[in-house]
């Protein structure tokens, strides 16, 4: 049965679109309003709200709890402080990816571990002989995602703590309204912007009160659409979807290693041994085989291709998610997964696997467009990622 | 009959039309005989109760080769392939287990009886999925021999020995433990949820006279997961109109392609001249001549019934008498009034939720443990029907409400243990009991079944014999178990369709791959035959 989230009834009556798609099971709206657009720059300009509960959630508890997510990603955790969050990749014996999420230290000896993927039985598979408990909480807990510029202005309104204290990737434990929450700095948007992660019991109350006080800063509930755009110009990478990861990969090219995928800063060879150490440390000495970048396209060139038509350029609205494949020199040399117009740049952008030699920004490459039904190549050339980093994310 | 031959193929069974459909194809002029007055063999649609249409034997389609599909167009002949998407275990203590065809919702249902099986299930699936990869090419080539040192054999094995290093380790390691584990023990090397384990293991033990904890059970796992590669050809599922309806469609491309085929036509004898097949006598008397003869019967009946011990070598014949069948299993057919109404399934009417009916329109398996299942196989074992048999049900009027007048019900029962050896034997008396046995079985668990009934059908072993001419009522004509595989199946060294009769060849479900309402044995011969000199 496909479930509805703790926010369901209040996300339900909102969804004047009637578009919804599925993640993990829930359905959770892809646009509230008949276009996504408006949601989309509430994200850059005022305070978007997400339903994000479908996200897995674990809480690793005990003892061994630093020493257990220690031995499962490629970050060091035992390090970490308590109210630290950390983004990591976890990787299998092979050194690929299997998820990535973050890892949030509640206290001394607790962790929440949020994934895209169910973990439980992994996380298990690792903890034998470990003084630790894992309790998936996905269900219980109840997660909203609040980004943009005003959110901590909407925020404060309503919790215990000075939230202008809480640094980019730390969390707080603190009441809203009274109620018990923990408010993380975090977020998919590359924004400023917070989760706030709380029991389904007061998902609704929760829901309620953000958007009372949000209404005179223009929070807006913002679907998945949006937030697809929004999570490519910050360069943060989907799974699924730009990459698939190592359990559903059916043959060894389909599988990428955290330095194929630009996340080779969270892969900490110092740590004593984690899953996928070895073949990850020989990896580094070797060099990855691909990299994972941000391409842009030259308006020039798209246009031109289009004006051989007699179009104007007829960009998307909607990130795609599709493969598309890149070239340079007339080879392809690798091909994007997730791209689209950036409302916010006014850029055609997208992120791609491409191999090594061409990963440096500034490469130039051609991507295939297609225009009025033929297949064409635009050219474009490699650029730094996030597309997007406003200095309001991190202050 | 005026006409000549190049061909005549015994028995009109799927493989008997899929063979005489390809050598029509290739040019031969075919004749099949069957002996009953229609085609289909263990495959046809009767409506044994006015109004009411029954895929009498074989209930569902398993893995027919999308090869087929597609080199007899038979789409165009009228095979249409309904899903069967959800399996319902329905538990002793009110509540069930459901699989659904979403992998959420699956994963959810999982969840609630183990959070640990409804993520190993996904590890399990993908596993087995390379699994059913690396085995699927032996279904689609005759199996080459390792104690062979003829060429074809030799490069048959060359290639599957490159495959298997391609596999890697891991996948070889698993794929060993496959042919060598039972059911169970595999299973429970990733599952702790009863029913889960019960369910999964039935599909190894279907048609053979074992356990599922009897060793080599695992390997017939892999069967299901075969047919999720062929996915969009629905390889597994309901044809429209019954069974009979695959038949019919293979049947309409074999005529074609010119193929005549003849109903109510018993063979009694293939004629056997100097060790070269010259024809086949009818039993009415009639001979017809042609320099192939391809037999669809089971391996006991073509050579102990139609070719005679006296123009067979002894170590062919020896093989041939230790080629097991067994019966294990028989089916109750049901004409319904209403519904079953489950108990863990309340109001799953034709009103209520999508979700409680979407259960009804999938497989109904009665499996709610493994010792359940076991206690079953003991009964049989010494020679006793299953007190509480193990049940496959499906209604096909939720699937094609063409089956049954409007509102009403067919509802197919595959049942196991009824073993062939019986003590005693098979009575009308016993045919009777075993079918109340059934009925009690799944009335516990749907109390308005009693009352639902209009008619039924009970039928054994010994009638699936009797009516099909399966030796043994052996659904698969002969176990499908290891030591009767893939280059031994039916006799060492006469596993590639060809006979010691020069001319006569086999096209059955007795010969590699065999088992279910699959072709690939039909096509495989057609190929053989075409490739060789023959005739």
């Amino acid at each position: 049965m496909l479930r509805t989230t703790p926010f369901h009834p209040r996300t339900s009556s909102l969804c004047l679109s009637h578009a919804w798609r599925r993640w993990s099971g829930y359905v959770v709206a892809s646009a509230y309003e008949l276009s996504h657009e408006r949601e989309y720059h509430a994200i850059r300009s005022a305070a978007a709200l997400f339903d994000i509960s479908p996200l897995y959630k674990y809480l690793v508890r005990g003892r061994d709890a630093a020493r257990l997510l220690d031995r499962v990603t490629t970050r060091d955790i035992a390090r970490s402080g308590v109210g630290q969050v950390l983004y990591t990749p976890w990787c299998n014996a092979a050194g690929k990816v299997l998820d990535d999420g973050t890892i949030a230290r509640l206290d001394a000896e607790t962790f929440r571990m949020t994934c895209a993927e169910p973990n439980l039985r992994w996380l298990e598979e690792n903890a034998i002989r470990l003084d630790v408990v894992i309790e998936d909480v996905s269900e219980s807990t109840a997660a909203l995602a609040l980004q943009g510029p005003a959110s901590r202005a909407i925020l404060q309104q309503l919790a215990d703590t000075d939230l202008s204290e809480l640094k980019y990737y730390w969390l707080t434990a603190t009441r809203l309204r009274g109620m018990p929450v923990t408010i993380s700095r975090t977020g998919y948007t590359g924004d400023l912007g917070f989760e706030i992660w709380v029991d389904v019991e007061h998902a609704l109350s929760l829901w309620d009160a953000l958007i009372a006080a949000g209404a005179p800063y223009g929070i807006t509930p913002a679907g998945m659409l949006a937030l697809d755009v929004a999570r490519i110009e910050a360069g943060l990478m989907l799974i699924d979807v730009d990459y698939v990861p190592a359990r559903k990969a059916l043959i060894a090219s389909q599988t990428s290693s955290p330095f194929e995928l630009d996340l080779g800063w969270t892969v900490n060879l110092h740590k004593q041994h984690f899953v996928g150490k070895p073949a990850l440390a020989a990896e580094a000495r070797r060099g990855a085989q691909w990299g994972f970048v941000g391409i842009e396209l030259e308006w020039d060139a798209l246009e031109k291709l289009y004006a051989e038509v007699g179009l104007a350029p007829q960009l998307p609205s909607a990130a795609w998610r599709t493969s598309v494949p890149l070239y340079v020199d007339g080879d392809q040399i690798g091909y994007a997964t997730s791209g689209g117009w950036s409302p916010l740049l006014k850029k055609y952008i997208a992120l791609a696997h491409i191999g090594s030699r061409w990963a440096a920004p500034g490469t130039p490459v051609e991507m295939e467009v297609t225009v009025e039904h033929r297949r064409k190549r635009a050219a474009g050339s490699v650029v730094k990622k996030p597309f997007f980093n406003p200095e309001r994310k991190r202050t | 009959m005026a006409a000549s031959y190049d061909a005549i193929v015994i028995g009109g069974g799927h493989n008997g039309l899929v063979c005489a459909a390809y050598l029509a194809r290739a040019g031969k002029r075919v004749l099949v005989l069957e002996r009953r007055e229609q085609v289909g063999g263990a495959a046809v649609t009767e409506e044994i109760f006015p109004g009411f249409k029954f895929s009498v034997f074989s209930y569902v389609v398993s893995l027919l080769r999308p090869e087929i599909i597609r080199d007899l167009d038979l789409a165009r002949h009228g095979l249409h392939i309904l899903p069967l998407e959800s399996t319902l275990t329905p538990l002793p203590n009110g509540d069930y287990l459901a699989q659904w065809s979403d992998h959420d919702q699956t994963r959810r249902e999982l969840a609630r009886h183990s959070l640990r099986d409804a993520e190993a299930y996904d590890e399990f699936g993908r596993l087995m999925h390379e699994m059913a990869r690396a085995v699927k090419p032996f279904l689609g080539m005759p199996a080459p021999d390792p104690a062979s040192l003829k060429p074809g054999d030799l490069l048959g094995l060359a290639q599957l020995g490159r495959y298997f290093r391609s596999l890697g380790a891991e996948k070889f390691h698993a794929l060993w433990k496959l042919l060598t584990m039972s059911a169970a023990d595999y299973l429970d090397e990733w599952f702790e949820t009863e029913a889960l384990k019960a369910t999964k293991s039935a599909s190894g033990i279907i048609g053979t006279l074992l356990g599922p904890r009897s060793p080599g059970t695992a390997y017939v796992l892999l069967h299901h997961y075969m047919g999720e590669i062929d996915g969009v050809f629905r390889a597994w599922g309901f044809a429209k109109g019954g069974n009979g309806s695959v038949s019919a469609a293979i049947a309409g491309a074999a005529r074609g392609f010119g193929v005549d085929i003849r109903t109510g036509a018993p063979v009694a004898r293939v004629l056997v001249t100097n060790g070269r097949t010259t024809g086949v006598a009818l039993e009415s008397g009639e001979e017809v001549r042609a320099k192939l003869v391809v037999s669809g019967a089971d391996p006991r009946r073509t050579f102990l019934g139609l070719v005679g011990a006296e123009h067979l070598p002894a170590d062919f014949l020896e093989g041939i008498h230790r080629f097991r069948f067994r019966g294990a299993s028989g089916k109750v057919n049901l004409a319904l009034g209403e519904l079953p109404n489950f108990i863990c399934l309340p109001g799953a009417g034709p009103h209520s939720s999508t979700t409680l009916r979407a259960c009804l329109r999938g497989a109904i398996s009665i499996s709610p443990s493994i010792d359940y299942l076991e206690r079953a196989y003991d009964d049989a074992k010494y020679g006793e029907v299953s007190r509480r048999p193990y049940l496959d049900i499906i209604i096909p009027s939720m699937i094609d409400p063409g089956m049954a007048p409007p509102g009403k019900h067919v509802m197919s029962i595959f049942v196991q243990y009824a073993p062939y050896h019986v003590n005693g034997g098979w009575t009308d008396a016993r045919r009777e009991a075993f079918g109340d046995a059934v009925i009690d079985t799944l009335a516990a668990y749907a109390p308005n079944l009693k009352s639902a009934i209009l008619h039924r059908q009970v039928i054994t072993p010994a009638d699936i014999e009797r009516i099909v001419g399966l030796s043994e009522g052996n659904i698969f004509q002969g176990e499908l178990t290891l030591q009767q595989m893939f280059f031994l199946r039916p006799v060492p060294a006469w596993a590639q369709y060809k006979t010691p009769i020069r001319g006569l060849y086999q096209c059955g479900s007795g010969t590699h791959p065999g088992g279910g309402v699959m072709g690939a044995s039909g096509r495989l011969a057609a190929r053989t035959i075409l490739k060789g000199r023959a005739a």
